[in-house]
């Protein structure tokens, strides 16, 4: 291949993100998420002990599930001693807690916030409604599975789920950190063309850049 | 000294700091747990959440300036560490005492503050120019009280270099600058309320309102430069004021004077802990007022207080 062919290949690697605005167009990034390889064993394994310590979550109460969310900071509850803390930006935050349904608005803030947050990242989705739909399952406006738009790590069932098993869930996420089980980062960047079709198709009003780094 | 011994002693003397600074903060926290009634994180978590943030395999960067913002903070925390003496008579611990340190340090104190003003603003976030314009106006009116302090210092003992501050206290308990000066010492202890961000002076990181202000953009390695000069530049305010206002560190031992610091600088910090667990926050506008108010009298009575009496 020359490097005519691999700079066409480059082009169209590229991202159109077409719902933009001629003029907004070259306001956003047009690269594509790569997959990141992972360092050496030992390093790598160290480097998920510590991510698996030190929790901070993006929550986002999108249904009524995210209740449950609060009395985890409370003295009842305390998730702060299993190195868990809510962190107000998903630049910073590592977990995303997707609290409840979906409807079709907020999967499009889903997406953008979880494409905002610095990788490795984890998502747990919280309640029956983001495994099927739940109560919610034939509803018109809201979506029924979340691992179909961003890469799940843990579900938590229930409708709702008490605090207790929320915290389950994450001893459980913590288990899969370290045994280096999660990577979702890298899953949706491998199959980045897949979960953009997904989400395309149900979002109408696409009107933000396609990748929001 | 040989140069290479010198580096040595800094870095080590700077790796001491950190470390301090940051398991000071994991105390804090479980202190402030069990205020709340929890059992609070454990006291080696800001290691695991610096280690963790450094571990990430993205970062996302704004601009030059974006990248340099940490930088810069990290600079004012190291600028002002290392030419404060740390333990007095110890050679380890001098790092860069000189004579007239201590305008440098207060200069120091305000660079970091400023270099990250810069570097938030690129980022672009809104909530970023709303702390950084909250942080400079706090500063700058808690910076009058502890100015007026170290005047008052400097006439008191005629000099502006820490060393010799320190070895004008050392002899007994009553010659400490809390004793012979005591209000200079309110003034500046009022005004280290300020810095240290607590609860009452806390408006700048404002979780609730401008979810912490400033650094909100920062992510990863860049976020992580800035949890570690948390915990150094939190040490040196601490070693200032102890050096300052309490007497310095000093003990034949090496290992006796690091105790007699790290207590000292516990009970220090301690202070503004104990206020901010009690206190709500302040809006800007009053915890402006408040600095220019009781904390400028006092100091101002300070410098009267040595210059007359
Ligand atoms: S699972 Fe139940 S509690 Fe959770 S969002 Fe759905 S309906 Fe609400």
């Amino acid at each position: 291949m020359d490097k005519k062919d691999m700079k066409n290949i480059e082009k169209e690697m590229k991202l159109a993100n077409e719902g933009l605005s001629e003029k907004e167009r070259t306001l956003f990034s047009d690269a594509r998420p790569t997959p990141v390889r992972p360092l050496n064993k030992y390093v790598e394994k160290f480097l998920n002990w510590a991510r698996a310590e030190s929790l901070w979550i993006l929550g986002y109460g999108t249904g009524c599930g995210a209740i449950e969310l609060r009395p985890l900071m409370t003295s009842r509850y305390d998730m702060f001693r299993y190195g868990i803390a809510p962190r107000p930006s998903p630049r910073q935050s590592s977990v995303f807690i997707i609290g409840g349904y979906a409807s079709l608005k907020t999967i499009k803030r889903i997406v953008r916030s979880y494409e905002q947050m610095q990788g490795p990242k984890f998502v747990i989705a919280l309640g029956s409604c983001t495994i099927n739909g739940g109560m919610y399952y034939d509803s018109y406006y809201t979506i029924n599975r979340i691992n179909y738009y961003i890469p799940v790590d843990i579900y938590v069932a229930g409708c709702m789920p008490r605090p207790e098993s929320l915290i389950a869930g994450f001893n459980k996420l913590k288990e899969n950190i370290k045994a280096g089980k999660c990577d979702g980062m890298n899953k949706y960047a491998k199959n980045f063309d897949w979960y953009k079709a997904n989400q395309k198709k149900i979002i109408k009003d696409w009107n933000m850049p396609d990748y929001n780094w | 000294m040989s140069i290479t011994t010198k580096a040595l002693y800094v870095i080590i003397s700077v790796i001491v700091a950190t470390i301090y600074g940051l398991a000071l903060n994991g105390v804090v926290r479980k202190i402030y747990a069990r205020v709340h009634g929890r059992f609070g994180p454990p006291v080696w978590q800001p290691f695991i959440d610096i280690i963790k943030t450094h571990g990430n395999n993205v970062a996302i960067s704004h601009g030059i300036m974006y990248y340099l913002g940490p930088v810069f903070r990290l600079a004012g925390g190291l600028g002002t560490y290392l030419f404060i003496p740390v333990i007095f008579g110890s050679v380890v611990f001098s790092n860069f005492s000189l004579a007239g340190d201590l305008l440098l340090v207060m200069y120091f104190i305000f660079f970091g503050q400023l270099g990250m003003a810069l570097g938030a603003g690129e980022g672009g976030h809104p909530y970023s120019p709303i702390g950084i314009a909250r942080g400079l106006a706090q500063m700058t009116t808690f910076e009058v009280p502890f100015a007026l302090s170290v005047i008052a210092l400097a006439i008191q003992y005629n000099t502006l270099n820490i060393t010799t501050i320190v070895a004008a206290q050392q002899g007994s308990i009553l010659n400490w600058t809390l004793f012979t000066n005591p209000l200079a010492v309110v003034a500046a202890m009022i005004s280290l309320l300020g810095m240290n961000m607590h609860s009452p002076f806390s408006i700048v990181l404002a979780p609730q309102e401008i979810p912490i202000g400033p650094p909100i953009e920062m992510n990863s390695s860049f976020l992580a430069t800035l949890q570690t000069n948390r915990g150094l530049f939190g040490a040196a305010k601490l070693v200032l004021f102890m050096n300052l206002y309490f007497g310095g560190a000093a003990h034949a031992n090496i290992f006796v004077a690091l105790l007699i610091m790290i207590l000292k600088t516990f009970i220090i910090y301690m202070f503004s802990v104990f206020v901010g667990a009690a206190y709500p926050r302040f809006r800007p506008e009053q915890s402006m007022r408040f600095f220019l108010k009781w904390p400028t009298l006092i100091g101002i009575a300070s410098i009267l207080f040595v210059a007359y009496f």
